[in-house]
């Protein structure tokens, strides 16, 4: 994977093999006075060039937060962010958007209705990033196909409306958009979660082929499933805190923390066993205590 | 296991949840005796004159566990709200028969339906939300059936519904029952939703999506908490879902629906390891995909 990178990404030999995203410490806060509420604490997760990263929590873990913290969108209380190499911690709102610009990391959100401007066409959605950084229309127009080939859809649908397409097709075209600026880093905040299962398997499958083309991917998630078949190594997110972190085998069959063996033992699967509720029943009451 | 027949499902062997039957309340009726029975039920919808659930059949016996999964439109919920008697305003029952304690629901007068839902028959739906009045704090909800439905004065009621949120594993029902709806996670709001539900003691329990809302951790404690009831109490459960996983988590029996019809139905395990019909096949290769089954360690080094 790393040898992939390395061919296909020249900024990645130009920067060296350093991380292209460094979290280090990471708090973050919202609201203020006495209804101050912590949102993450002590972050700390690094992501070399090249490798697919998935971050697991439920409702309330500050997964969304993170993914947000990271692109600049909600500030950090403390900690620091480092991205392809540059400090971001200290940015104000006019560097975070040149950041954003540049497209050195970009983002997919779940629902790609909110994402895509509903009066532009899916060519203009996928050159207006280019065109932005000052690229040719043409040159961009080209590259717009390229990347919609890389999602396996078919350049008819670049005339279309984000409306007249499927929800499936949507959110490849949002990935395609996230792409077309060449970026060291994708953020996917859960790109599959609004989709149905034969449109899940076909984004999990364009996310594995992404992760083989040398781009990083953080892939944030409340599930499991979906998860352990993309991602390189697994972080798992509890009450804003990073609880455990390690490949995804290690993740999936070796858990260490309470919490991330409850969440193991209470993913629907077609394999469960009346002992797993006694279990579960006891990782509760621990992780309560 | 082959396509049914209705006269296949009643010689099924008594699982064994009916064992522990023995729940207070519920001894007027034998413990084989179904709560609940649908015989070849058909729904149509008077608009269209056209049928929309093609004949659905299964006993429900006092501690077992019956699970329906299919798709949206595949005629699971339909079929729940016949058996609740809510099909909704132009939904009828035109063919087969739903016996409720016994008693053939097509007979049943508008007063008593009000005296089997909640006492012989009970619900639980996706949204918990939407069941609640936001304005009105969540014990003082359950409260009011208690009074409705048992006729206990105000003071006992509530006792008895501090203790319903206690049974339903809510950390400090004291607390919860002052509480108004917004002041709750889902999770708690299913919960709260559930002690309404069995408040009166039902003898069946249907959750219809009751936990498809709601993160994986939750969902398993919900359900771990249904299958729990039904060890204690011998509430029989119908559990309609998507999820083909959250089924076979709690159910003896399923029926697996497409389009209104049964395409297969039998003992979970049977169906599960030996799925008959390619819908059902389907369904399994569907988890299998982005389940979580696979990436576990005994089936990775296949």
């Amino acid at each position: 994977m790393t040898t992939a990178a390395t061919e296909t990404k020249d900024a990645v030999r130009e920067d060296g093999p350093g991380p292209v995203l460094e979290v280090t410490g990471l708090d973050v806060h919202y609201g203020r006075g006495r209804k101050r509420r912590r949102a993450l604490h002590g972050v700390t997760l690094d992501i070399a060039p090249g490798e697919a990263v998935g971050v697991i929590g439920e409702t309330g873990s500050g997964k969304s937060t993170l993914a947000r913290t990271v692109l600049g969108l909600v500030p950090a209380s403390a900690g620091s962010i480092r991205i392809a190499g540059e400090d971001v911690s200290g940015y104000g709102p006019r560097q975070w958007r040149d950041l954003r610009r540049r497209g050195v990391i970009q983002y997919v959100f779940q629902d790609p209705l909110r994402s895509l401007d509903p009066d532009l066409t899916i060519e203009d959605s996928l050159v207006e990033p280019l065109l932005i950084q000052g690229v040719r229309r043409e040159e961009a127009a080209l590259r717009a196909r390229s990347f919609l080939d890389r999602v396996h859809l078919t350049t008819d649908l670049l005339a279309r409306l984000p409306g007249e397409l499927s929800g499936g097709q949507r959110q490849r075209v949002s990935v395609a958009r996230a792409l077309v600026t060449e970026p060291r880093l994708v953020i996917l905040d859960e790109p599959v979660s609004a989709l149905d299962s034969a449109n899940r398997v076909q984004v999990l499958e364009i996310l594995k082929e992404l992760r083989a083309s040398g781009v990083a991917l953080v892939f944030i998630s409340h599930d499991l499933g979906s998860v352990a078949g993309t991602a390189d190594r697994i972080a798992v997110l509890h009450q804003g805190e990073l609880v455990e972190t390690g490949t995804a085998h290690e993740v999936v069959n070796q858990p260490q923390h309470p919490y991330t063996r409850l969440l193991l033992g209470s993913a629907p699967t077609l394999r469960g066993k009346p002992a797993d509720r006694a279990e579960r029943e006891a990782l509760r009451a621990l992780l309560s205590a | 296991m082959s396509p049914l027949s209705p006269d296949t499902l009643t010689s099924r062997p008594a699982d064994a949840a009916e064992k522990t039957f023995d729940a207070p309340g519920t001894t007027d009726v034998p413990a084989t005796e179904p709560v609940l029975a649908l015989h070849d039920v058909r729904i149509t919808d008077r608009v269209t004159d056209r049928e929309i659930v093609h004949g659905v059949t299964f006993e429900l016996t006092p501690g077992k566990a019956v699970g329906i999964v299919g798709e949206s439109g595949s005629g699971k919920t339909l079929t729940c709200r016949a058996a609740l008697g809510i099909l909704p305003p132009h939904f009828e029952v035109a063919g087969g028969r739903i016996d409720l304690a016994g008693t053939d629901i097509a007979t049943l007068t508008p007063r008593q339906w009000t005296d089997l839902r909640g006492a012989t028959i009970s619900a639980v739906f996706q949204d918990p939300a939407s069941y609640l009045n936001p304005a009105i704090k969540v014990g003082a909800q359950i409260a009011e059936v208690i009074r409705v439905k048992q006729g206990l004065k105000r003071r006992a009621a509530r006792r008895r519904a501090v203790e319903l949120l206690g049974a339903v594993r809510l950390r400090d029902p004291e607390l919860v029952y002052g509480q108004y709806p917004y002041e709750l996670s889902g999770g708690m709001l299913q919960r709260v939703l559930i002690a309404a539900a069995i408040a009166v003691e039902p003898r069946a329990l249907v959750a219809d999506e009751a936990t498809t809302a709601l993160d994986v951790t939750v969902q398993a404690e919900i359900l771990d908490l249904l299958a729990e009831l039904r060890e204690r109490t011998g509430l029989a459960l119908v559990v309609v879902s998507h999820d083909l996983a959250v089924v076979a988590h709690l159910c003896d029996e399923v029926l697996v629906m497409r389009q209104g019809e049964v395409v297969e139905q039998g003992e979970t395990h049977a169906v599960l390891h030996d799925p008959q019909h390619d819908y059902t096949r389907l369904l399994i290769a569907e988890h299998d995909s982005y389940g979580l089954d696979k990436f576990l360690a005994p089936k990775e080094a296949s």
